[in-house]
């Protein structure tokens, strides 16, 4: 049974603005680690966002946090942590006083405040930029400095809508890092970016989401297995790729079997891994195959997007 | 497992994280009384309040000694000054500029996640902003009810020194400034409710402008729902219902101060109120404003 005090559930979960559909019967179980919201525009997922923060209170349903829901805001904020999309800040201040203002409504003393504003701005590597106006700040900045802001408290749950956006390539890096060191401390991150193949990287799952409803949502191999409208692409690299295609063409279950374009491989398309990857085993020892490598070429969330969305998509 | 099952007993009075509290409040009067007292949009209610400043003081200086003009005269003047302009023209609208403003102007900037995202009652955002717009409010029109008072008695020399510390001056005084913060209270907390009511507060604003000007006219039990029903009570000097002005000054139904007062905060207490349960209802919809 999930523990409610260390997860984000969702129960039955709808928003509705005015007609326009926000989510709609969301149900859903986080456990710590990074999870990736994906999809398109419009799909629901800074909805989903913001009512794990209590920004926007569901039409129907119920979501707590660690056991906490914002009706009791000092309990939970404490916990929470929130990177917004609004790329606005309050008129007038330095990096510093944004984040030293968040600390102190915390109820945090001044001295302290300063020392945890210090280190979060270290944290984003904006230390020469703290005590200039955020009003000149480059995106990136103003990006890296909200970052700051939303885990200066230390949040056990750090919900980041589109954090990428805006990040030079190093910068990038850097909060990929970042985000990755703290899902491994064992905090929830909750990251939501178009920036496919970077979260793919440091997601312990991933929600996939399309038009207001949660399409499939787990570990990310887990989704692509059972997504069973679009063969597995499995890339075999060996010295005689010839001979392996030759023995995979006979096989039902295999839907296409091609040389890779660098000659040393085989890009095999199957409808059931497990038969394939036997009937390699197979080949191995009676054949005396030697095999470099193999690994799936489409479980990551790119694909599994393009197939559950990005074309149309089916369902899990 | 559903999490209604994890319910948390409320917590008794002295269970209640007050010092977290106070600690919150300082924060966000900091905050909002640096932003009020500097922004801007302040300028122009800087020139509403301390425009019949300015009046007095040309006055004071062509009339040194008191010469044409009598304590008498001046006090009458000040005290149509402050009932017409003051009450119903520039705290009424200083007020409505700046309290409209509190949770408006975090709206049109999209800053008010910030607050809604940290671990604090809304409720008590609601008295932090208020208290902080009532704090600027007080202080902005009080400084210009108090150079007024001076530039309308300093001019006559010894006998307005006599008026101000051995007459009724120094009482009429403290009913002025009295009367202003509990103006800046009871339109402050009206013109905050309207912001967290209306996308525009414009229009109930000048309809509240209308009921406060003409409410007189009013059934007596309505009039009690009018901030300058109290108001008028507590003004140190009455004006003759004369004219056209008997409509903003005459008192159907006299109170005591010891009504008005209570009775005015009561007002802006549930008024206030209202304010706190439209903010906890509030969502972040930025697009939707």
């Amino acid at each position: 049974m999930t523990n409610p005090n260390s997860s984000i559930i969702f129960e039955n979960v709808s928003k509705f603005y005015g007609e326009v559909l926000g989510v709609n019967r969301v149900s859903l179980t986080l456990p710590p680690g990074v999870t990736s919201l994906v999809g398109p525009n419009g799909s629901g997922k800074t909805t989903l966002m913001n009512l794990v923060t209590g920004l926007v209170r569901p039409t129907q349903g119920r979501v707590s946090v660690l056991g906490l829901t914002p009706d009791e805001p000092e309990e939970f904020f404490r916990h929470v942590g929130y990177c917004t999309q609004f790329d606005s800040f309050p008129k007038g201040v330095t990096g510093f006083e944004f984040i030293q203002q968040s600390l102190l409504l915390r109820g945090i003393g001044g001295a302290e405040a300063s020392r945890l504003a210090k280190e979060a701005i270290a944290r984003v590597t904006m230390e020469e930029a703290a005590h200039r106006r955020v009003a000149g700040y480059s995106k990136g900045m103003r990006q890296r400095i909200r970052l700051a802001q939303a885990v200066a408290h230390h949040p056990t749950v750090l919900v980041l809508d589109e954090p990428l956006n805006g990040l030079d390539p190093m910068a990038r890096a850097e909060s990929i890092n970042l985000f990755e060191a703290l899902g491994k401390q064992g905090l929830h991150v909750i990251i939501s970016s178009h920036v496919l193949h970077e979260v793919d990287k440091i997601s312990d799952q991933v929600v996939l989401m399309s038009y207001g409803y949660v399409v499939a949502e787990g570990q990310i191999h887990g989704v692509r297995t059972e997504v069973k409208e679009h063969p597995m692409q499995i890339l075999v690299r060996c010295a005689r790729p010839g001979l392996l295609a030759s023995r995979l063409f006979s096989q039902d279950h295999v839907v296409e079997a091609k040389l890779n374009n660098d000659g040393k491989g085989v890009l095999v398309r199957t409808k059931d891994a497990d038969q394939f990857y036997q009937l390699l085993n197979k080949i191995v020892v009676e054949e005396d195959f030697a095999v470099d490598t193999v690994a799936p070429n489409d479980d990551d969330v790119n694909s599994v997007y393009q197939y559950l969305i990005g074309s149309g998509g089916g369902t899990v | 497992m559903s999490t209604a099952a994890i319910a948390r007993p409320r917590k008794s009075f002295s269970e209640m994280p007050w010092q977290l509290w106070a600690s919150q409040l300082a924060a966000v009067l900091r905050i909002e009384i640096k932003k009020t007292l500097w922004m801007r949009r302040s300028i122009w209610i800087y020139l509403l309040a301390f425009a019949p400043t300015v009046m007095f003081g040309i006055h004071a200086l062509t009339s040194p000694m008191g010469r044409n003009c009598s304590i008498e005269e001046d006090t009458r003047v000040l005290a149509y000054t402050f009932q017409i302009f003051y009450l119903r023209v520039g705290i009424f609208f200083g007020c409505m500029g700046l309290f409209t403003w509190l949770f408006r102007g975090e709206i049109v900037e999209k800053s008010l996640h910030y607050y809604f995202l940290s671990p604090m009652r809304r409720e008590l955002l609601v008295a932090g902003k208020f208290l902080a717009g009532l704090i600027t409010t007080s202080l902005v029109f009080g400084a210009s009810v108090l150079l007024c008072f001076t530039f309308a008695y300093g001019h006559f020399g010894a006998p307005g020194r006599a008026y101000v510390f051995n007459g009724p001056g120094l009482g009429q005084l403290g009913s002025y400034l009295l009367v202003t913060v509990l103006a800046c209270l009871g339109f402050g907390s009206i013109f905050l409710a309207l912001s967290l009511l209306f996308k525009n507060p414009i229009l109930p604003g000048i309809a509240v402008l209308l009921w406060e000007s003409f409410h007189a006219v009013a059934p007596s039990l309505l009039q009690k729902f009018s901030v300058t029903f109290y108001l008028k009570q507590l003004s140190p000097v009455t004006i003759p219902p004369d004219g056209i002005m008997a409509l903003f000054t005459v008192m159907a139904e006299p109170v005591s101060p010891w009504l008005a007062i209570p009775g005015l905060l009561c007002l802006s207490v549930a008024i206030l109120l209202f304010a706190s349960y439209r903010i906890r209802r509030t969502e972040i919809s930025y697009l939707a404003d």
